[in-house]
């Protein structure tokens, strides 16, 4: 009898998983402009609010007021194409897999779960950092900001714990999407500007702690951060920005609790994904489609 | 009735009442009618959040302009939800649901059937319009003067420029039979040229030259002027210069009624070419789900 090392197997899964992501994306190259180049508009519209409410003001403090804040929607861009990418192909995956019929075989298939997951994850992240680089790049080359990065390596580490944190939230809701039907869909839909707005991708989101929006900003603030994009994405504004410094949470009190977020995600992601099955498989869900 | 116009209006009908229900009934009406109104409010606040840091940090307030953004904003959930409900149409059917190919040997007309489709997301957009207006006139401040002698220009422009919209939205779904699934980058994408380009949030003169000059070719810039010289109050309006000011009513309705005919033209031929191309190329029902 063949013995396979569940470590090797898990890791080809992953890799299995993430390749017909990578190869698939260059099989239909139209998507770099779909999804590379096309969403980089609506980014430049909001950065046109900006420049449009600082026209005619040159002074020193306008202009580093107007950079930072451009800066801060194309940071949010950035991390809008990974939410984007963790609604639309991780979250709502297991559920599209299961409509094309694609998730029984999956489910019987001597692979972890998570290994599955994660493949999925990885490939997903290799397709969006392409648009987080265009995004990137626009910001420089086309609207002009200038970033000042002074500790390169706790926005490393600041931006990988974003990352994965994010995508265990996406993990842990690809499990619950399983129990849903079109809800879906309309989740994940539902789960757009909201969390733009909660989570401060074109704006600093330490503005709703400000009095006029009394407790209620407050509250939206903090609870929002449960989504981590939003602490991570205010951690890489004040570690781009020094100059503009308008964090909700000092820099290490970010990297903290997103590093905690991603154990939370993935020991959920795991728990919420066996109970689940569980639950499909006794119900009979786990194969049902079009409900 | 003669037989080509009842199948039209049969297939619109029917479209429009089944995109309803692929709307509305995956749960309670309370529930919907909660999401119809979260998604709009959520996108209107995060321009009060970008208007109230300008104010927080210290630099200045602009009751006018915020009127100018918040307006075009609000107005711009029509050309979202329009174009959305019209080009998803076919990646829903073919790619998701799976049902192109049922829906598309039935005796309906599919281009009908997709303008049928788009009639719905039409009717949740100015659901989400008027809540958004309302809550910025009762909670925001914004100023809305609609006179009653302004209500016919109104309606007119309003609906040449849905009229646009929708052979936009055809013309756009004709390039979707040929195309993997990149509904979402459309959605964003599309949209997205009419935001930047036509002065929904801040005047054109913002724009360099040549965005400028692509704005004005566009007919929805002069939706958006119109919509705003009706619904703004006059000072305010008038704060914002946009450079279109001194353009008369007159001339963008025309345009717009341009606009209508040829997208119109352009949406029937364009289809026709593409659901050629896909029969041909066997591509009518792929999915391209990765």
């Amino acid at each position: 009898m063949t013995t396979v090392n569940p470590v090797v197997l898990n890791l080809k899964a992953v890799w299995g998983r993430a390749y017909v992501r990578v190869v698939g994306a260059n099989r239909e190259p139209s998507w770099i402009f779909f999804d590379g180049i096309l969403p980089l508009l609506g980014i430049a519209a909001y950065v046109f609010i900006y420049k449009g409410f600082f026209q005619g003001r040159t002074s020193p403090e306008a202009l580093r007021d107007l950079n930072a804040l451009v800066g801060f929607v194309v940071l949010g861009g950035v991390l809008i194409a990974f939410w984007m990418n963790v609604l639309w192909s991780m979250a709502s995956q297991l559920y599209w897999e299961k409509e094309m019929g694609n998730l029984q075989l999956y489910m019987i298939a001597p692979m972890s779960r998570m290994a599955l997951l994660a493949g999925m994850a990885v490939g997903g992240i290799f397709m969006t950092s392409v648009r987080a680089f265009v995004t990137l790049i626009a910001g420089v080359y086309v609207f002009g900001v200038v970033f000042t990065l002074a500790n390169p390596w706790m926005l490393i580490a600041v931006f990988f714990a974003t990352l994965v944190s994010l995508y265990g939230l996406g993990m842990m809701f690809s499990s619950l999407y399983l129990l849903w039907g079109r809800e879906a869909w309309n989740m994940s839909a539902l789960l757009e500007e909201p969390i733009f707005l909660v989570s401060g991708f074109y704006f600093p989101i330490k503005t709703l702690t400000d009095p006029r929006f009394g407790f209620g900003g407050r509250a939206v603030a903090f609870g929002g951060s449960i989504i981590p994009a939003g602490l991570g994405l205010d951690a890489i504004r004040q570690l781009l920005f020094p100059n503009f410094q308008y964090g909700l949470l000092t820099v290490e009190q970010e990297l903290l609790l997103l590093v905690v977020f991603c154990f939370v995600f993935l020991i959920l992601a795991r728990l919420s994904l066996a109970y689940l099955e569980k639950l499909a498989k006794r119900e009979g869900r786990l194969t049902s489609r079009h409900q | 009735m003669n037989a080509s116009a009842g199948r039209h209006w049969r297939s619109f009908r029917w479209a429009a009442w089944l995109g309803w229900q692929i709307e509305s009934n995956w749960t309670e009406p309370w529930l919907f009618a909660i999401y119809s109104v979260i998604k709009p409010v959520a996108g209107a606040f995060i321009l009060v959040l970008m208007y109230a840091v300008l104010a927080v940090i210290g630099q200045f307030q602009d009751a006018a302009r915020f009127d100018f953004v918040y307006i075009g904003n609000a107005f711009f959930i029509f050309v979202a939800n329009t174009l959305f409900g019209t080009f998803q149409v076919i990646q829903a059917d073919r790619e998701w649901y799976q049902t192109l190919r049922y829906v598309y040997i039935s005796p309906v007309s599919y281009y009908t059937y997709i303008v049928g489709r788009a009639a719905t997301k039409v009717l949740i957009a100015t659901f989400a319009v008027l809540i958004t207006l309302g809550f910025g006139v009762a909670v925001l401040g914004v100023r809305i003067d609609l006179t009653l002698d302004e209500v016919p220009l109104f309606a007119v422009a309003f609906l040449l420029g849905m009229f646009t919209l929708v052979g936009i939205g055809v013309c756009l779904a004709a390039l979707s039979f040929l195309t993997a699934r990149h509904v979402h980058g459309l959605a964003e994408g599309i949209p997205g040229i009419f935001y930047l380009f036509c002065g929904v949030l801040f005047p054109l003169s913002i724009l360099p030259g040549w965005g400028q000059a692509l704005g004005r070719a566009l007919p929805l810039t002069y939706w958006f002027e119109i919509v705003r010289r009706t619904v703004m109050p006059l000072d305010r309006w008038s704060a914002v210069p946009t450079g279109l000011e001194t353009m008369d009513y007159t001339v963008a309705l025309l345009l717009l009624f341009v606009s209508a005919v040829i997208f119109f033209l352009l949406s029937i031929g364009l289809f026709r070419l593409m659901e050629y191309l896909a029969r041909k190329a066997g591509k009518l029902d792929m999915t391209t789900n990765y």
